[in-house]
């Protein structure tokens, strides 16, 4: 049984739809990210999970019960919120309990919950002050008490780290992950930034302008972007996008791509494919490689690179970064550090056509 | 001398006259309602009394003529009290409530209605006079008590809903959020949440709404009749009657009774007052 | 339950709705209509043309209502717009007891008009106030009767009301040049720009929005003048201060032309909005609850 069905849910002001035909499952335990940039949607298809928004149509089920149009209290959820909403005159103690308290549970039960929470969450010595007093990072943690104490169905997340600092939101992630594992929770979790849906979640779903651009899991979404959108969107840096022209040629695939101050360059994939004679060819910057005298990589045995003029070098440690421009668009490798590569020199690149998307140019819909 | 200790004794120069023309009134009311009537024919506007003398306060306080009625302005100031205390009450309290659901609890049409109230703090309370007699009369509350109450609470709510909605929309819609997920309903949430953190603007609501209530005259020489009307009406009249002898003194010492509560008002909470005036009148 | 839930703010907001809707919108139709009928001591509702407005713009007192609404609006807009600012930023030049001297020039707003009219109507009378005393210093033909001249008896109110609203401005623009961005004032500092230049090219310029609420509230305060000429002049010498607040009142209460009542209030109404619609629609329109 799903512990969130959402089955073809609508929201819209007026005239304006926010939310298309919204369809997503997801079972007991599952961490289930939703990715996008801003104005996609994505806290609007929380806060509609959570009740605090009526839905235009469709239907949300938590735990195998229909909860469409049941207020928020009655859902049996929990909610963290980006500004992590502390009730500012109430200690951190009150804090935690007041929705215990709203809901009439004794108090022994109220301050054993406060005490094991307090416990796991290591913020015993915070319990006597007012939100006022604590740091970003003390109250992400006051935040996620309040909802821990809840014992909820499903946690509901909206943003949580996006006021933390850069160092501080790495620290929280990771505690986050961890405390899904330790409680097996059911988790949907809100944010724009990519690398954290990547690190958190099982599942993920890419939105953009309140429409589904894909769901799957983190290798999915990375490895087989649905569309152009979900390619550029997920990954840093970017999948490179390259505007190139194919012709199949006995069982194999030839692209072209126009080179600056050259020829182009054609690099041959052996398989053959039914594709348009444009195409956008899709390559994260991790699948171009130095190409070595005797290749090894797939895909690349029969001429699959050649030398392009380097325009830029950035050494990132552990990486090195070079950019060229292919098809008329900056293409960026990501080499080993000790490369060689020099900028405005010619240096030998190759493709792993294994690992390449092609888009659509009309659409930018996946092709493969 | 260099010119620029001349010119920062020249500005300290500006600021104490400005400063002296605006105590100038108080002093002259003050030194005049401790002075004779013997002295003030023969003395200066300036000058200080010779011989202090209380009786104008008292006279003003208990026995002076507001047209015929000889009882001072003590009836009248209580008039004022039973008036004002309630109708700031009640004011505020619906102020609040409403401005809570202008700020957190919007629906479609709500900004409409906002707008439209604001628009009330607006009228010239002349356009409203004809029809309230009227209505007053109609509820049987013409000439009473009650009736100033109701035009006072009815013509304050649109400042007081402005305050409390300006003041809670920089509250975080996040917090109702997060305590409707915690299964706080409309006035749990308002008593648990936003009442504890509303003592700033409830200050600033209370404190303007007694000053414009305490000092209207319109709707009080308006609407009040001859055992309800409230002291700026009876300050009037006391100073304008006819009868005998002009006593400026008792005047004088009847003005600075009326005046006392807003000036009270002012002094012990002036940092509230201000934010009052300019809350109401420059923000939106 | 869970409609009550969901409709609890509505009905909430109920009943002051309905209070707004009749005792504001409801009552300024009732005395738009009242305007356009023959009433006079008992309203009458057979709609009669705009006899009443030919009648109010052929008084001749309403002439002079109107009049010295504009004489003493302008001159008390103006007048306490520029002691304002003045104080304001002789008050912003690091001024030691700024808090003592600011308490002061702000005190009389607290009062009650009626009050600062009694006052100022003591200092100022001929035979024992301020004429008086200047004479005793000496300047045996010093002269200051303005209150019971019908040319000069405006200037009077116009004098009145600056003392009691001026200090009030100054809280406003002085408010307004406390906010300004430190970091552009250490910028001009740092360019070499001298103060006055400082205040007159960068400080004043981003104030505009400052200087327009004064503005309404000055011009509201002066519509709505009424208690302030009471308790001063009474309306004279003879109709010489009526305001347009006054006329009113008087053709409601003491006339007991409620036609002519109705017909100025709906003019004075009309002025009012001429301002503050503008005003509302810019401050509710662009900004988005800040």
């Amino acid at each position: 049984m799903p512990i969130l069905e959402i089955d073809h849910l609508q929201k819209s002001y007026g005239e304006t739809h926010i939310l298309h035909d919204i369809n997503i499952s997801i079972e007991e335990g599952d961490f289930l990210v939703l990715v996008g940039p801003s104005g996609c949607g994505k806290s609007t298809l929380l806060n509609c999970i959570a009740g605090l928004e009526p839905i235009s149509g469709g239907n949300v089920s938590i735990a195998g019960r229909n909860v469409t149009g049941v207020s928020p209290k009655d859902r049996d959820i929990a909610m963290v919120f980006q500004s992590y909403a502390l009730y500012p005159t109430m200690s951190v103690a009150k804090n935690i309990t007041f929705g215990m308290k709203v809901r009439g549970v004794d108090k022994a039960t109220q301050d054993k919950k406060l005490a094991q929470v307090a416990s796991q969450l290591q913020i015993e010595p915070l319990l006597h002050r007012k939100p006022g007093q604590l740091s970003g990072g003390q109250r992400q943690r006051v935040a996620m008490g309040r909802a821990l104490v809840r014992d909820p169905k499903l946690f509901l997340f909206d943003e949580p780290l996006s006021n933390l600092d850069a160092k501080l939101r790495v620290s929280m992630r990771t505690e986050i992950k961890k405390l899904h594992q330790d409680l097996n929770a059911s988790i949907v979790y809100v944010t724009h930034d990519q690398i954290e849906a990547m690190t958190l979640a099982t599942k993920i779903v890419v939105m953009k302008g309140g429409v589904i651009q894909q769901i799957g899991t983190p290798a999915e979404i990375y490895n087989r972007p649905a569309n152009m959108f979900v390619a550029d969107f997920m990954g840093s840096p970017a999948m490179n996008l390259i505007p190139a022209k194919v012709r199949a040629e006995g069982g194999q695939t030839r692209i072209q791509i126009e080179r600056p101050g050259d020829a182009p360059l054609v690099i041959t994939d052996p398989v053959a494919r039914n594709l348009p004679a444009d195409i956008i060819l899709g390559v994260r910057p991790e699948d171009i490689h130095e190409a070595t005298g005797n290749a090894h990589l797939p895909g690349t045995a029969e001429g699959a690179g050649g030398d392009v003029m380097i325009d830029i070098v950035e050494p990132a440690g552990a990486d090195t970064f070079a950019v060229t421009q292919l098809g008329g668009k900056a293409v960026t490798a990501r080499l080993r550090a000790e490369s060689a590569v020099k900028a405005r020199q010619p240096f030998p690149l190759a493709f792993d056509l294994s690992k390449v998307s092609y888009f659509s140019p009309s659409d930018g819909e996946r092709l493969n | 001398m260099t010119s620029k200790t001349m010119l920062r004794a020249g500005l300290y120069l500006i600021l104490i006259l400005f400063a002296l023309f605006y105590l100038m009134p108080l002093f002259v009311m003050l030194t005049t309602s401790l002075k004779s009537l013997e002295e003030i024919r023969t003395g200066s506007l300036l000058a200080l009394p010779r011989d202090i003398t209380f009786a104008p306060w008292v006279e003003a306080w208990s026995t002076a003529c507001a047209g015929t009625q000889c009882e001072g302005l003590r009836p009248f100031f209580w008039n004022s009290v039973l008036m004002a205390v309630p109708a700031v009450m009640i004011s505020t309290v619906v102020g609040a409530l409403n401005g809570y659901v202008f700020a957190q609890w919007r629906f479609r049409g709500a900004n409409l209605f906002f707008a439209m109230i604001l628009f009330g703090c607006f009228i010239p309370f002349q356009v409203v006079l004809l029809p309230m007699a009227q209505m007053l009369g109609l509820m049987g509350l013409a000439g009473s008590i009650p009736g100033l109450i109701f035009v006072h609470v009815i013509y304050g709510l649109g400042f007081t809903t402005l305050f409390f909605r300006n003041y809670y929309v920089t509250i975080p819609q996040e917090l109702v959020r997060a305590a409707k997920v915690d299964g706080a309903g409309f006035f749990r949430i308002f008593w648990s949440i936003f009442l504890p953190i509303s003592l700033p603007i409830i200050t600033v609501s209370v404190i303007w709404q007694f000053t414009q209530i305490w000092n209207d005259f319109l709707f009080g020489v308006s609407f009040s009749g001859a055992g309800s009307q409230p002291v700026t009406v009876a300050l009037n009249n006391i100073v304008n009657s006819t009868t005998g002898v002009k006593a400026y003194n008792v005047d004088m010492a009847a003005a600075i009774i009326a005046a006392l509560p807003t000036l009270l008002v002012y002094v012990v909470a002036g940092k509230y007052f201000i934010r009052g005036l300019t809350a109401g009148s420059v923000k939106g | 339950m869970e409609w009550l839930e969901r409709n609890v703010p509505k009905m909430v907001l109920a009943p002051s709705f309905v209070a707004i809707m009749i005792f504001v919108y409801g009552f300024i139709a009732w005395t738009a209509w009242i305007s356009f009928t023959k009433s006079r001591l008992m309203p009458k509702y057979d709609l009669d043309g705009i006899g009443q407005y030919e009648r109010l713009f052929a008084a001749p007192r309403w002439d002079v209502a109107m009049n010295n609404l504009f004489i003493f609006g302008g001159l008390f807009i103006v007048i306490s717009m520029a002691i304002g600012l003045a104080l304001a930023i002789f008050l912003d030049q690091k001024i030691r007891a700024e808090g003592v001297l600011r308490t002061i020039y702000l005190y009389p707003m607290a009062l009650s008009l009626i009050v600062t009219g009694t006052a100022w109507k003591w200092i100022l009378n001929p035979g024992l106030g301020i004429q008086e005393t200047v004479r005793g210093w000496g300047f045996e033909s010093f002269t200051f009767d303005w209150i019971i001249r019908p040319d000069m008896a405006i200037y009077v109110i116009v004098l009145a009301a600056v003392w009691q609203a001026s200090g009030f401005v100054m809280a406003l623009f002085l408010a307004g040049l406390r906010s300004v961005d430190g970091e552009i004032i250490r910028a001009a500092q740092v360019d070499g720009i001298p103060t006055h230049r400082i205040y007159s090219a960068i400080i004043i310029p981003t104030m505009a929005p400052i200087f327009l609420s004064a503005f309404i509230v000055l011009a509201h305060l002066a519509i709505k003048a009424f208690d302030l000429v009471i308790a001063l002049t009474g309306g004279g010498p003879g109709y010489a201060t009526d305001l347009p607040a006054t006329y009113m009142y008087a053709m409601a209460f003491s006339r007991g032309d409620l036609g002519q009542a109705a017909s100025s209030a709906m003019i004075m109404m009309m002025v009012i909005f001429a301002i503050v619609v503008p005003y509302l629609y810019s401050e509710l329109r662009p900004r988005h609850d800040k």
